[in-house]
């Protein structure tokens, strides 16, 4: 797809600049010219979504951070000060806050999009490593971000997952102790959060450009998941996708100021607007929305499995959850892409979305939560959380692996274009 | 294969949430707090068009001065905040004059003396108490909690599925439904309850059965001009409200400026709706 460039210099400037620097043929490569197929629908749009996003939070967070004091004295009440009486604090605070979770729902969608259409397999491998790579950093900037207001959930937010390191043999306390700058969580940690807070969204942004790089080599998916024949199957990225993804990103905005402007404190915790109090643990700690999936399943090792105590159980299925999406373009054995064609993928996808969902309810409650009280079912909101993880894993380890071989997957179209056509045309198609 | 899906999910979410609804009619096994819910109340400031009511946020202010501030502090708000748009709108005459009744320690001087001067409106109301030690030793051992953000600072736990719906018809005043609940909450503790000496039985305390601060409301302790009703109910109404206001200074540009937002929005999403239209004419995709 990365074919032979088309741009041609027409100015005289524009000349002089090419035989110099040929950036603008990589742009225009890149964002004009670019083959696009034909057939993608809005859940493409989420790149451009999340371009969009990434470029908010760290506009947003660089104005933010001239207000901001990085001092565990005054770190609460200057983030007060930007709300009251900094010119437009409120508005700039309440995006920055709310474009964080903006950004997961973004990232989320297109993670799920690419699960379903088999966006991570050949030859997208490196594609989809870099795009977990960027999760994880995301997780990072978003964990310490909510550590700067320094409220009681940040504080104790921040005090439970430093603690997971010391879970480790031998290297857990040292790493623990780098990481906070301490033997507690305290004004050392604020400080190196927020130098992190200000350099990971820079390492995102770098490893967006070879996301997308990646992605010009390869090419996009496509919701049939089979692979661009001819040009037949594609339209060039100006005008055709250009003006289908700033309409989605003007929805997606629609949906991002319906919190800023309605309701900014919902997807937050009242506890956050109470100033961090060594002394005082709240009653029930839980992280933000976009971590609650994997904090259940943290909780839901309770019990030792050999030499590895509960904890360290909990902090390894942690982030075996994350580290295994890494090894998806292996685990997944089926040589076709699309969802679409596989009856039985189909209903385990599914399965997979609501149990994922069903985790980060189970992540907000307290473990020994009765959700249910229908005889039979009044289990524990661990036993649960419990069942759910096992799913998690086994759709990866198990499902996705020995699906490929048994599975029998509903004929392919010969080529977009043709499956467009016998679309368009259902008459003409027996 | 679409529309089967669709029809799916909505089986299994509408079974989800028939099956919580069942849940939440069931009885509680482990004991959650508040006992009582609040209840909802109407404000001026919800809703899409809302704002604060001057009136009442002066009436508010009045309750606050009056009740409240004799032991809790409002650190983050400042006298001038009294005069801003959106606020209970004083006029910055009144604000000087009403913040020079209380002194604040200055300095120091030129002759390295600490000073007392009269507020200005610029100074932070005043705190009843110099330090949280000083608050404790006076209240029992029990901390009164700064109120400069308590109407944010307190929500109680909506529950599935109802957050779910709050989604989708936002519900942000939590915090003041809370506070008028809990202000006119206090009652007698029922049969065999035991409640813990020097405190006061509350079903809609978020923290426990009872707290240690007494009722602090009652008919006729605030004297209103305009009229108001001098009830119990009345002055928590107004106070929850000016507590808002105080944690939430800038609603009032917040949801005017978001109208306007949206509507920018709505129609250019129109526009550019049409133009991805017009660009994909006489393409099959």
């Amino acid at each position: 797809m990365s074919g032979h460039s088309t741009y041609v210099p027409r100015t005289a400037l524009g000349k002089w600049f090419e035989a110099r620097l040929p950036v603008v043929r990589l742009l225009h490569d890149t964002a004009v010219s670019y083959p696009t197929p034909r057939n993608l629908n809005a859940l493409w749009t989420f790149g451009g979504i999340l371009a969009m996003m990434l470029v908010v939070q760290i506009v947003t967070g660089i104005v933010l951070a001239m207000h901001y004091a990085a001092d565990s004295r005054i770190a609460f009440q200057s983030v007060e000060s930007i709300m009251r009486d900094v010119n437009w604090g409120w508005l700039i605070r309440y995006l920055h806050a709310n474009g964080a979770s903006m950004f997961f729902i973004a990232v989320y969608i297109h993670i799920f999009r690419g699960l379903y259409y088999g966006s991570y397999k050949p030859p997208r491998e490196i594609l989809w490593i870099l795009g977990v790579i960027i999760y994880l950093l995301m997780m990072a900037a978003a964990f310490m971000g909510y550590v700067l207001p320094w409220g009681q959930m940040s504080f104790w937010g921040a005090t439970v997952i430093t603690n997971f390191f010391t879970a480790l043999p031998i290297v857990g306390q040292p790493i623990q102790t780098l990481l906070i700058g301490g033997f507690s969580v305290d004004n050392a940690t604020l400080n190196r959060f927020f130098s992190l807070h200000y350099l990971l969204p820079f390492l995102i942004a770098g490893v967006v450009v070879l996301h997308v790089w990646a992605l010009h080599v390869v090419g996009q998916n496509n919701p049939l998941g089979i692979d661009v024949k001819s040009e037949k199957d594609t339209v060039p990225f100006t005008p055709y996708a250009t003006s289908k993804d700033v309409m989605w990103i003007v929805l997606f905005m629609i949906f991002y100021g319906w919190f800023v402007f309605y309701q900014p404190n919902f997807l937050g915790h009242p506890d956050n607007y109470i100033e961090a109090n060594p002394l005082s643990t709240p009653a029930h700690i839980v992280p933000e929305w976009y971590f609650l999936p994997f904090y259940a399943i943290l909780r839901a090792i309770d019990f030792n499995i050999g030499p590895i105590d509960s904890k360290l159980g909990g902090v390894l299925a942690m982030f075996g959850a994350i580290a295994v999406l890494a090894f998806l373009p292996w685990l997944d054995t089926s040589k076709v892409r699309s969802g679409r064609f596989r009856p039985i993928f189909k209903v385990a996808f599914w399965l997979f979305g609501v149990n994922a969902l069903f985790l980060g309810y189970l992540g907000s409650v307290k473990t020994d939560d009765i959700l249910f009280h229908v005889p039979g079912l009044d289990y524990q909101a661990v036993v649960w959380a419990k069942l759910s993880t096992f799913y998690y894993f086994a759709y990866f380890l198990v499902i996705l692996p020995v699906l490929g071989y048994i599975e029998k997957p509903k004929p392919l179209p010969v080529s977009i274009n043709d499956a467009i056509l016998a679309k368009s045309a259902p008459s003409s198609a027996h | 294969m679409t529309a089967k899906m669709i029809r799916w999910a909505a089986a299994a979410v509408a079974a989800g949430i028939a099956l919580t609804a069942t849940v939440a009619s069931a009885e509680e096994k482990a004991v959650e707090f508040p006992l009582l819910k609040p209840a909802r109340q109407e404000w001026s400031f919800a809703g899409f068009f809302g704002h604060y009511d001057q009136a009442q946020l002066q009436r508010g202010y009045q309750v606050y001065k009056d009740v409240c501030s004799s032991c809790h502090s409002m650190k983050l708000v400042k006298f001038r905040n009294l005069a801003d748009e959106g606020g209970p709108g004083f006029t910055e005459d009144a604000v000087k004059v009403l913040a020079a009744t209380y002194a604040i320690e200055d300095g120091p001087n030129d002759a390295g003396e600490m000073f007392e001067r009269p507020r200005l409106p610029s100074d932070a109301f005043p705190s009843p108490f110099p330090n949280d030690n000083a608050a404790r030793a006076a209240n029992g051992g029990a901390l009164p909690p700064d109120l400069s953000l308590i109407a944010k600072a307190r929500a109680v736990h909506r529950g599935f599925p109802w957050f779910v719906f709050d989604m989708f018809w936002p519900y942000q005043e939590q915090g003041p439904d809370y506070i008028t609940a809990l202000l006119t909450g206090y009652q007698d503790p029922p049969e065999g309850v035991e409640v813990p000496e020097g405190t006061y039985y509350n079903p809609h305390f978020i923290n426990g059965v009872s707290l240690r601060m007494p009722p602090p409301l009652d008919n006729d302790v605030v004297e209103y001009s305009d009229g108001t009703p001098q009830t119990k109910e009345q002055y928590a109404k107004d106070v929850s409200a000016f507590l808002m206001w105080a944690a939430e200074p800038h609603l009032d540009a917040r949801k005017e400026l978001g109208l306007k937002v949206m509507l920018y929005l709505f129609v250019f999403a129109g526009i550019l709706y049409f133009v991805k239209r017009q660009v994909w004419r006489g393409t099959a995709h």
